[in-house]
């Protein structure tokens, strides 16, 4: 054979993927593929070989997974709008999400299923990218995506693509996790900055002409929880104030444990142009939401210990005690200004509006 | 009734200037703030410059507000 | 923030707190007349931080709080006409008329879109070329220069599916009106800081000398509030009535020349009707003649059916300072953020909101 036949060959090859490419870029989610067809084989194939796992590839009805001990379940959908934005996208979201919600119990998250739902006219090349995206983020925080489902709906049936994912995790002897479990005397920490995500999707909106480089803190937690119930299993109740932000999340907490609750305004971090932005629409940084960022009810005792690990942390190295748990005003948050008044923080009522008067 | 924040301004081009609040950038009308310049700070509101700060006036304030009797 | 940090100090704070609990002799009545301010008294928990002798009563200053029920029905009408989009500041949205309210007919299908500022409600008669945009313009002196300027740039660009609701107010009115009917001692007025940015300090001097009520024009950091509420105190003692400033940083006795100037090029005043207060003399502004193929209300002629306060709603004596919100039947029991009732409720510096929030 002809050795330059190969070189030829070699140079042919990205070519013709670029041919390849190209026409991928033209190609659009069709009824066809939730026909359960021909297409909609391909569909779930480009899936299944990304998230290669054993589970999976049986390509059998259920996953079927083996376990030993207390399990934590969860599941969340994911419709947030623009899919792509500063800081992450709804792949990173969903996976990022319900891995976090299984780590807020104290859970190792294990496995998660993902379905979508996805408009007519959809772009493959952007559904590859979404997957991609899950992918990484189900790699990085360690999770198998064991089993799957997508449908297809006529076009304005949904808004580009929604996703659901739903996680199980195994949780340690001797952890009781629970917004019902904190205690009086409890001090309360929180991971890192505030609002970061909910102003990240507001700025890329672009409803409003301004310009930020906030981005969105969607990040994995079960790292940082792992390394807080190594130092100490003693935590009381944990979790990511993600819609209704941190004012909502703790008032969560007083109501279901039945406490109060104080925390000192100054103590919470927000990045400068999250504030920027906040002062500029009238809008409460408390209320916004995170992806990426958890608050912890801890002994006092263990306190400075779960600190310093959470310091260590890449996802908690802003990591600040911001509050205790109190026995007065039961069922109540109460904030301590930065002029050293006093208010009552309830949880987020409706939606926040910009506000110019 | 009437939120207004401060910002610097960046840049100017005729009746428009690039203003930062605490990092955000936006575009602000100033032509109600006829003799601003580039650095000074103004207040914004609803997109549009209102007024002038007095960087002056506002350390004089803080000395008002320090004082004790 | 550079002039927002330096005046939220703690140590400073309490230090004004300390000047104003030596004047524990007065019991005195301040009003803020700015919905501004009531969010910060509140957001600050300022209350608290001040002795029993003095009270604090939220004035007429929301705009959303004091549009007419009528005004609001028509607004609503003028969404319901598909070939409209009504531009809006986010407030306006939620506040329910006798019927429906713009969120409803959102929900119905109205096109119905949250500004920040008058420019993107442009952009978006801009980009809409064959339907007409109409722009909810509420809001006191602070607001009116600029809905003026941007009327202005509307008809130089020769943009022909632009139209403004104009529903504008005027502060000093309104103030006099509540001294007038004497329904509640006023012993001081914190003035607002940025309505006072337009029209100066001047405009406020026939209140000290007339009625005799000393005011403080104050900015909107929590130090400034404070200050104000000293300055306040300091007046009544020494039996002054005067007009002073604390907020001189940014507000000057003749005000903005400029801005006065947009106003008056565009607007006129006139009797208007306000939620709480009724109709006050001379203390609206509407589009000259000039500018009324730019108005809503002559352009889509809105049309309303009778419309209906709820007739339970305590807005109106909760306005003028007369009722706090928890003397009002509806308040937190059917009347809540979720579920507003009244204007007073909707707004974020409603003073309803902000007791439901913050109290």
């Amino acid at each position: 054979m002809d050795p330059a036949w190969f070189l030829l060959k070699a140079h042919v090859q990205p070519i013709t993927n670029m041919v390849k490419k190209f026409k991928d870029n033209e190609k659009k989610i069709l009824l066809a593929h939730g026909s359960g067809g021909k297409l909609t084989h391909q569909l779930i194939k480009s899936f299944v070989k990304k998230f290669r796992n054993l589970p999976l590839a049986k390509l059998d009805d259920s996953a079927v997974l083996k376990f030993k001990g207390k399990l934590a379940f969860t599941t969340d959908s994911y419709v947030v709008d623009p899919i792509y934005f500063p800081g992450g996208d709804i792949g990173k979201l969903a996976v990022n999400g319900t891995v976090n919600d299984l780590a807020m119990v104290g859970a190792r998250p294990l496995y998660l299923s993902a379905a979508a739902i996805i408009e007519e006219g959809f772009s493959l090349v952007e559904l590859e990218r979404i997957i991609d995206s899950m992918n990484r983020a189900a790699r990085a925080a360690g999770v198998k995506i064991v089993t799957g489902d997508t449908k297809v709906v006529e076009k304005g049936g949904a808004d580009k693509i929604f996703i659901n994912t739903s996680g199980i995790g195994l949780i340690d002897s001797g952890v009781d996790i629970s917004s019902k479990n904190a205690r009086i005397g409890d001090r309360i920490i929180l991971s890192g900055t505030i609002g970061d995500h909910g102003i990240a999707i507001l700025s890329a909106r672009e409803k409003f002409d301004f310009q930020t480089k906030v981005k969105s803190d969607s990040q994995p937690l079960n790292g940082i929880v792992w390394e807080i119930l190594k130092v100490s299993k003693k935590v009381h109740a944990l979790r990511d104030p993600t819609r209704g932000g941190l004012a909502t999340s703790l008032n969560e907490i007083a109501e279901q444990s039945g406490v109060g609750i104080e925390i000192e305004q100054e103590k919470i971090p927000v990045e400068e142009e999250v504030k920027g932005v906040c002062e500029m629409l009238g809008f409460d940084p408390l209320y916004i939401a995170n992806e990426g960022k958890l608050v912890a009810f801890v002994p006092q005792k263990d306190c400075a210990k779960i600190l310093n690990v959470m310091r260590k942390n890449r996802y908690g190295k802003d990591a600040q005690i911001i509050g205790t748990v109190v026995s007065r005003h039961k069922g109540r948050v109460v904030v301590k200004t930065n002029v050293g008044g006093e208010r009552v923080l309830d949880m987020l009522t409706g939606e926040q509006l910009p506000r110019i008067c | 009734m009437c939120l207004a924040i401060p910002a610097k301004i960046l840049k100017i081009e005729d009746n428009l200037a690039l203003v930062d609040m605490a990092g955000v950038k936006r575009q602000a009308d100033i032509r109600m703030v006829s003799n601003a310049r580039v650095g000074e700070y103004v207040l914004i509101h609803a997109g549009f410059a209102i007024e002038k700060i007095g960087e002056k006036e506002a350390e004089e304030t803080l000395q008002l507000l320090r004082e004790i009797i | 923030m550079k002039f927002v940090d330096e005046f939220r100090d703690r140590a400073i704070a309490e230090r004004i707190v300390k000047k104003i609990e030596r004047f524990d002799s007065l019991k005195v009545n301040l009003m803020e007349v700015c919905g501004t301010h009531t969010m910060v008294i509140f957001k600050q928990g300022l209350k608290g931080m001040l002795p029993k002798n003095v009270n604090l009563l939220s004035g007429p200053g929301c705009p959303v709080c004091v549009t007419s029920q009528e005004d609001i029905d028509k607004t609503i009408e003028l969404a319901k006409d598909e070939n409209v989009i009504i531009a809006t500041f986010g407030d306006m949205v939620r506040v329910p008329g006798t019927n429906s309210s713009l969120e409803k007919e959102r929900g119905n299908g109205a096109d119905v879109r949250i500004i920040y500022s008058p420019s993107e409600a442009l952009r978006i008669a801009r980009e809409n070329p064959a339907r007409r945009v109409v722009f909810l313009a509420i809001g006191f002196e602070t607001t009116s220069p600029l809905i003026a300027a941007s009327l202005l740039d509307v008809q130089k660009e020769k943009i022909d599916n632009f139209y403004i609701f104009s529903s504008h107010k005027l502060i000093p009115p309104a103030m006099e009106a509540l001294l007038e009917s004497k329904e509640v001692r006023i012993d001081g007025f914190i003035c607002p800081g940025h309505v006072s940015v337009t029209i100066g300090s001047n405009a406020y001097k026939f209140i000290a000398q007339k009625y005799n009520v000393p005011c403080v024009i104050g900015g909107f950091e929590p130090l400034d509030v404070l200050q104000s509420i000293y300055m306040l105190l300091k007046q009544i003692k020494e039996k002054r009535t005067e007009v002073e400033i604390e907020y001189f940083r940014a507000v000057h006795p003749e005000g903005n020349r400029i801005a006065q100037e947009l106003i008056d090029e565009v607007f006129e005043v006139s009797d208007v009707m306000w939620r709480g207060l009724g109709t006050i003399p001379k203390s609206g502004l509407r589009l000259k003649r000039k500018f009324s193929d730019f108005d809503a209300e002559k352009e889509f002629r809105p049309k309303t059916k009778k419309s209906k306060e709820n007739p339970d709603c305590a807005c109106g004596e909760v306005l003028r300072g007369v009722k706090k919100p928890t003397q009002c039947k509806l308040y937190r029991k059917i009347c809540t953020p979720e579920e507003p009732y009244g204007p007073c409720m909707v707004s974020s510096e409603g003073t309803c909101a902000a007791y439901y929030k913050y109290g």
